[in-house]
């Protein structure tokens, strides 16, 4: 009867998950492995050349960054270091709050921005912008409708179009449901170069959003394997001293 | 010597020395070495023991997390990812306390629930359940603080919706809001009184009561799923038949349950701190911001049952403190089921069909309403809460009368097994 229950109350769980997730466009797969140095270090080039001028990190050290990608401190001063900051500071660099007259909102601080948003929204994002003459920068996103981002990898990207489909409304009308983007103008990368490119950069926002991870899912391994043992030993332990119970 | 002498007191050494000024040994053999414990404890019983050792968890580390935390509406943000980035192991400890706040929860419910299986609440254990209920109730009031505190968003905003919960009392309504919050919105003031009673008011509400807990049930005696008194067969020594020592038998028993948990809890803190947005919620990443409200805000879901009964009832005559009613009657009404529950036995095992429906249709209405507390007020879980608001009252209230009509087994003389 239990187990019975428990199977419905699983049932419920999994048809509340399906409907949720109607009508929305699917995000993409971001692909991002947070032990691959060389991606997180190409990504935190990326960032710094095109993210940094807007967008702070405020909660990461320059010298975490260096020792936990393994940049040498020379480099980090000479490639990274744009605004004379010391190693030890946070990189609390981007735009300053008048910056909310320029965009109508301040650009937001990214250290956290992969555990609030997740990787596969942030990769998609940076894929979803499409043109769309009625934005202020003449770019809208797939994502984030309404967006007050410009398509700021726009050199590289190329410029897309909306897709739609038509469809009818409840009232029987006729509607344009967005429903992709179409490639219009070719950007100075591949679209698998680009890819790579942004894939880099969200694997970097992830290890910025928690430096840790990498480390700590490696560590784990080995605690759950000690606790396996402990656990052996513990069963054995317990059987031993309760053998003479009937 | 032969026995040890009941009075303590005139043993050797520094035990003996101790022992005539403090009940040091009386204590130990009171409650641990000499505490005959029912042989046949199943799984179920892990977990009263589980919740100690989450609690103590929980204790250690927050007092680990306050000697770098920043209780001010300002800084507290900052504060917890300096934690996470600069303490050293302070993202460890912090994901040690986030992660035993749902697991405190999870056998916490898990331990009621054995309860409720076993008629654990039955005379003579009444002020056991009792104790518990409080237990549950303070543990709540701690999680939402605690929750308040990292500052994020919906640490907000989750804060400012159970808050204004009070502004639904008639008449007293906002005045008492404002006196909570000590501002006229959630703020600095809310934040630091929090603080205060997060680590220091409510844990030590909490220990004595888990103290009084424990001196309550070993004053009676545990329960067991045969749900029969284990006193009434004693050897020539006065000690029950089916009874052992807590020590050795249960404390190595429990090592084993210790070692069980602490592989699921580890895989967690290490490998999914998050629990897929249950344990930390995403928007909670973002600081908190009184001008933009979370996509949709839930509370944790620990807290998602009985939000979702609280929505599940409709404002009528232009007020919404019918569902705060229900709420706190949800809560309040399990004080009573040592004296709701009529049958002549206490076990399910013994118990007849009427019983074991009625519990797992509860069971099965309890997780329904958390996820229904998770999910947007649309669709189908809007009436999907209301029917298993029904069900959850239902099995309470209906409990006198389908528990004395209920048929029932013959209930054995000596327990029936052991684990």
């Amino acid at each position: 009867m239990l187990k019975a229950s428990v199977l419905i109350a699983f049932g419920v769980l999994c048809a509340g998950t399906a409907l949720a997730e109607e009508g929305e466009i699917p995000l993409m797969e971001a692909g991002t492995d947070i032990k691959n140095i060389e991606s997180l270090q190409r990504g935190a080039r990326n960032f710094m050349n095109d993210c940094s001028g807007c967008h702070s990190l405020k909660y990461l050290r320059y010298n975490r960054l260096a020792t936990d990608l393994k940049i040498p401190e020379a480099d980090l001063a000479k490639n990274l270091i744009f605004n004379g900051a010391k190693p030890f500071e946070e990189m609390a660099f981007g735009m300053a709050a008048d910056s909310v007259d320029w965009f109508g909102k301040q650009p937001p601080d990214l250290t956290l921005m992969a555990r609030e948003r997740g990787v596969n929204y942030l990769y998609s994002y940076l894929h979803g912008f499409y043109a769309d003459k009625t934005r202020p920068w003449g770019v809208n996103n797939l994502y984030l409708p309404g967006t007050a981002m410009p398509h700021i990898l726009y050199y590289r990207q190329g410029l897309q179009k909306p897709a739609y489909k038509n469809e009818k409304d409840a009232h029987g009308d006729a509607k344009m449901v967005l429903t992709g983007v179409d490639p219009m103008i070719p950007g100075s990368m591949k679209p698998e170069e680009y890819d790579q490119y942004v894939r880099d950069i969200v694997n970097f926002m992830d290890y910025a959003a928690e430096p840790i991870k990498a480390k700590r899912e490696s560590m784990g391994i080995f605690v759950v394997l000690f606790l396996l043992v402990f656990f052996v030993f513990s069963y054995l332990l317990k059987k031993e001293y309760w053998k003479d119970v009937h | 010597m032969a026995a040890a002498p009941e009075t303590a007191g005139t043993g050797k050494g520094l035990i003996g020395w101790i022992d005539q000024r403090f009940p040091l040994t009386k204590l130990w053999k009171d409650h641990v070495a000499e505490y005959y414990a029912p042989k046949n404890f199943n799984f179920w019983y892990f977990f009263g023991a589980l919740s100690l050792l989450v609690l103590a968890n929980q204790i250690v580390t927050g007092i680990f997390l306050t000697m770098s935390y920043k209780p001010s509406a300002a800084e507290a943000f900052a504060s917890i990812e300096y934690i996470m980035r600069d303490v050293e192991w302070g993202w460890l400890i912090r994901y040690m306390h986030t992660t035993g706040a749902s697991a405190f929860f999870i056998v916490v419910y898990l331990h009621m629930f054995r309860a409720l299986l076993y008629g654990s609440h039955r005379k003579p254990r009444e002020l056991v359940w009792i104790f518990g209920c409080l237990i549950f109730l303070l543990l709540m009031a701690e999680a939402f603080m605690g929750y308040v505190l990292p500052w994020g968003n919906m640490s907000f905003w989750g804060a400012q919706v159970i808050v204004s919960l009070f502004g639904s009392l008639p008449v007293i309504g906002g005045t008492l809001v404002e006196w909570i919050r000590g501002d006229y919105n959630i703020a600095d003031p809310t934040l630091n009184r929090f603080f205060a009673l997060h680590v220091a008011a409510l844990p030590l509400a909490l220990v004595f009561l888990v103290v009084a807990h424990i001196m309550a049930l070993h004053e009676v005696g545990s329960n067991n799923p045969d749900g029969i008194d284990i006193k009434k067969y004693k050897d020539a020594d006065g000690h029950p038949l089916d009874g052992v020592p807590f020590h050795p038998y249960y404390t190595v028993k429990d090592l084993m349950g210790t070692a069980g948990f602490l592989i699921i809890f580890a895989a967690v803190i290490f490998f999914a701190p998050n629990f897929f947005g249950l344990f930390l919620e995403s928007p909670n990443f973002e600081m908190a911001n009184p001008l933009q409200t979370p996509p949709d805000i839930t509370p944790v879901w620990y807290f998602t049952p009985f939000y979702a009964m609280l929505r599940a009832i409709p404002s009528a005559f232009g007020t919404q403190v019918w569902g705060v009613m229900v709420m706190g009657a949800a809560v309040f009404i399990l004080f009573f089921v040592p004296w709701l529950d009529r049958s002549p036995v206490r076990s399910i095992r013994y118990k007849g069909p009427i019983y074991k429906v009625m519990l797992a249709l509860f069971s099965v209405a309890f997780v329904c309403l958390a996820v229904c507390g998770m999910k947007p007020p649309s669709g189908i879980y809007p009436i999907l809460a209301r029917i298993c608001t029904a069900i959850y009252f239902a099995f309470f209230v209906l409990m006198p009368w389908y528990t004395k009509f209920d048929k029932v087994k013959p209930v054995p003389e000596r327990v029936t097994e052991h684990a």
